[in-house]
């Protein structure tokens, strides 16, 4: 061997990048091995995504070295990066869906004006990508038609065929099944053990003690630390991150169901290409109990929650809300006889981000006479309830004047959730409380919600999250391609869930 | 955070950003002047003489920004509730007949301030009727507002000649307008508002409309930042989904609001109508309603910036009519071409000098 292999696969040396005043990433050193699977994790706004950025060249760092095995490296765009033998699979594929696996395979290496020499290569050399790496999937299927779990393999193949010998994921489960995420740590580990050299990015815990060699811990710009992964524990990582102790595991008592609050019965939604989305649903919510719904995302817990709160027209089916027959009212309606929504998408629906604070803190309330009488709305009114929210609340920064776009996901849902808790609704809609949510706020939001179920509310939760779901609810129902398949408890191991949520197990 | 977000204080973005568009705009326009074969300079000093040099021009120069803080009034009050109206020049045309049939029906009988109410709701009820069609088809059928507004546009002037030429016209005449108003159906000029600034109006025909426009644009800001129905339609056109979300009908608030916009344009037909010519004319609109996207949008869809946007348009209106007499050589298309230049670099082009004041505005700070 000579000197060269030697070398660390990545050397990066005192990388520093501002945008304006944030301190993007600060005096970043790292050194990984050639050879090993590396973690990189942190909360939402720690600088990961920054760090990668630069690696792949979308931004250029002000101060710092790049090594790339060992040779010191300019990356100027994603083609130098590609150049010096770094490949990225992101968190949203870039894939053209309607191209088979071998045209997107081609993408930006047709090799020449006609396609059939370039396509015979590809297919070549993706025959040797599958037996090298054991990364089966059939070359001429529609991307589109295929699991997401395929698609994300498309984008390592992607990456592969153009040389990649570094292999830059970033947090490429949030749109796995668990059995999906065990078969892509399994091909990460056969790339690893062919010499390939992966970074992970992501801010699940149990990822980065499943997989990694080693783990860098980031927290406001900064590596704080960088552990062997056999040498540390969940819990230090996650102190690590935060910066103080934090608790994992959701504090609550047994669950008191009282009466039924929400009653769905033979729901069925479809969308607007007419394909069903919710299919004959039926289930109760009892006031007191947190009722959890796991599943894959898209397989119509979106549907579900939008019919629930009047967002949605089911296209069959009924809902009562205290006996009341609601099905056809609209959000407003719904808001005033006790329904609160935690919708999935603060960004496109729970928050406008470019209103201050203080007028995403009354969206769907602000007929409320309390903000003002009559048709006027009094803007004092309305920032002197924010103050009482934020304090209540901790959201930061403190000002209720302050542009929604500017606060961190973490706060920007404390908004949400401090909107929707403190009307003191009689049922609770959850849509994926805590995405994009740091652990921090993580561990206040889950208490809010506990807490509104303890104080005799009925709370519906949706989550992708399997650990939030088991964690926080009473009861788990398991949606797959738009129908409850079952109904298990908390204690119910992640495996079955798992299984229910493929659709392959009820 | 990129320099395209950078938040800077609201004097560089509300005054030095429009203000340097503007010169930019001037400086370009300079250089067309310049390689006509004039002197850029002088024909400055002419325009600006002319819009603002006298009484007389000066009440020309608030005759054309009255118009033009109507329309974009009109525009701007859509653009909140995100919908595009390109038709509030046809909006204003209907709102005129709207206000020439009060005024027809009460100048014999009653003097001029009590047509006056009655000629603002005649205009702003037929401009907002012809808002209503263009505004059902997007909030039912999902037909482009933008798309149905101008065809509106085009039916709005064929019915508008139709009627002049067929319903309107006094017998025996050729041109096609209605009967002159009698004093009851006229409004006043602002002689008096003139003279306390030492001015001699002339025979500019500034007048009542420009104070009803101020009155306007007070309301509108009170509707936009301080109702519900305002944060209602600030929030459909910011969200869609989050509009959904909160409850917010989109039907109801997507009617609302272009009844309102096509209210606002018809009330424009008051200063041309009832202020200037004491007649309806075909084609008195005469563009007023396309500027006045652009005086909406260089205005930042604020009533504040909306005037001094529509001043702006004034004296580049009236300016330009003196240059084109006193320089033979810049045509009316010339002064066109400026006008261009204005809406191209303060209208399209409003943020290309972000990026560099940002940078200036950061080795500031720093040092």
């Amino acid at each position: 061997m000579n000197e060269k292999s030697q070398a660390p696969a990545i050397e990066l040396v005192g990388i520093d990048k501002k945008f304006g005043a944030v301190h993007a990433n600060k005096n970043i050193n790292l050194t990984v091995a050639k050879g090993s699977i590396h973690g990189i994790i942190g909360e939402n706004g720690a600088g990961k995504s920054t760090l990668m950025s630069i690696l792949y060249g979308f931004y250029q760092a002000d101060q710092g070295t790049i090594r790339i095995a060992g040779e010191t490296t300019t990356i100027k765009d994603s083609q130098a990066a590609i150049a010096a033998g770094i490949g990225m699979v992101h968190q949203h594929f870039m894939l053209v869906e309607n191209f088979t696996v071998l045209e997107n395979l081609m993408l930006g290496a047709e090799g020449g004006a006609l396609l059939a020499k370039g396509t015979d290569a590809a297919r070549a050399a993706l025959k040797k990508l599958e037996e090298d790496y054991e990364l089966e999937v059939d070359p001429d299927a529609i991307v589109e038609e295929l699991p997401v779990g395929l698609q994300q393999r498309v984008e390592i193949l992607k990456a592969m065929y153009r040389g990649a010998e570094i292999l830059i994921l970033d947090e490429p489960t949030g749109v796995l099944t668990p059995a999906e995420a065990d078969h892509l740590f399994k091909i990460l580990g056969v790339l690893r053990d062919q010499g390939k050299t992966v970074l992970l990015i992501t801010h699940k815990l149990r990822e980065i003690m499943a997989i990694t060699d080693t783990v860098s811990v980031m927290r406001r710009g900064e590596i704080v630390a960088t552990r062997k992964t056999s040498e540390t524990t969940v819990e230090e990582l996650a102190e690590l991150m935060v910066g103080r102790r934090v608790l994992l595991q959701v504090d609550k008592g047994a669950a008191n169901p009282g009466e039924v609050y929400l009653s769905v019965r033979n729901l069925t939604v479809k969308d607007g290409r007419g394909v069903t989305m919710v299919d004959n649903v039926s289930f109760d919510v009892r006031a007191g109990e947190i009722v959890g719904i796991a599943g894959v995302a898209g397989n119509g817990q979106s549907e579900l929650l939008e019919a629930i709160t009047g967002i949605r027209k089911p296209t069959s089916g009924e809902i009562f809300i205290c006996g009341e027959p609601v099905a056809g009212y609209d959000p407003a309606k719904l808001r005033s006889i006790g329904v609160a929504h935690i919708p999935e998408d603060r960004h496109h629906m729970g928050l406008v981000l470019s209103f201050e604070e203080s007028q995403n803190a009354i969206l769907g309330y602000h007929r409320d006479d309390k903000y003002g009488k009559g048709p006027f709305l009094a803007p004092d009114l309305i920032r002197q309830a924010a103050t009482v929210d934020i304090e209540k609340y901790d959201i930061r920064p403190p000002n209720p004047r302050l542009k929604t776009a500017n606060f961190s996901g973490g706060n920007q849902q404390k908004i949400v959730v401090a909107r929707e808790i403190e009307r003191d609704p009689k049922l609770l809609i959850v849509g994926q409380p805590t995405r994009g949510v740091d652990i921090g706020a993580i561990e206040f939001i889950h208490k809010r919600i506990v807490e509104t179920r303890d104080a005799g509310k009925a709370v519906l939760l949706v989550s992708v999250e399997l650990d939030e779901i088991r964690s926080l609810s009473d009861r788990i129902l398991v949606m797959f391609a738009g129908k409850v398949v079952g109904e298990k408890t908390p204690d119910t191991g992640e495996q079955t869930l798992g299984l229910m949520m493929a659709g392959i197990a009820a | 955070m990129s320099t395209a977000s950078f938040p800077l204080p609201r004097w560089i973005d509300y005054a030095v950003l429009p203000l340097l568009n503007l010169m930019l705009a001037f400086l370009v326009s300079g250089l067309v002047v310049w390689i006509i074969g004039e002197n850029p300079i002088e024909a400055l000093k002419l325009m600006l003489n002319g819009a603002l040099g006298r009484g007389e021009g000066i009440g020309f120069t608030l005759f054309y920004a009255t118009n033009f803080i109507f329309t974009g009034l009109s525009v701007a009050v859509a653009y909140h509730a995100g919908l595009f109206n390109i038709g509030s020049e046809g909006q204003a045309y209907l709102g005129g007949l709207g206000a020439a049939l009060v005024a027809l029906a009460l100048d014999h009988y009653v003097p001029w301030y009590v047509t006056m109410p009655f000629a603002i709701l005649g205009a702003a009820a037929f401009g907002g009727l012809w808002a209503l069609i263009p505004a059902w088809l997007q909030a039912k059928r999902g037909s482009h507002i933008v798309i149905t507004t101008i065809m509106f546009n085009f039916i709005g002037a064929a019915l508008m000649v139709y009627l002049l030429v067929n319903v309107m016209i006094v017998p025996g005449k050729m041109a096609p307008e209605s009967r002159t108003f009698l004093e009851g159906g006229q409004l006043p000029k602002l002689d008096w508002l003139m003279a306390m600034f030492g001015l001699k109006l002339g025979p500019a025909p500034f007048n009542v409309s420009f104070l009803i426009a101020l009155v306007m644009c007070f309301l509108v800001w009170v509707l936009i930042w301080r109702t519900k129905l305002g944060f209602e339609m600030r929030t459909l056109g910011l969200s869609r989904s989050a509009a959904a979300y909160a409850g917010i009908p989109y039907t109801k608030i997507v009617i609302i609001t272009m009844l309102i916009s096509g209210g606002l344009a018809g009330m424009m037909a008051l200063n041309p109508v009832l202020g200037a010519s004491a007649r309806l004319q075909v084609e008195f609109v005469g563009g007023a309603g396309f500027v006045g996207i652009a005086v909406s949008l260089m205005g930042r869809n604020h009533p504040i910036g909306i005037i001094i946007a529509a001043i702006l348009f004034g004296v580049l209106y009236q300016g330009g009519a003196e240059l084109s007499f006193d320089m033979p050589n810049i045509t009316r298309e010339m002064i066109v071409v400026i006008q261009g230049l204005v809406v191209l670099f303060a209208g399209a082009l409003e943020y290309m000098f972000r990026p560099a004041l940002v940078r200036v505005y950061q080795q500031f700070t720093k040092g």
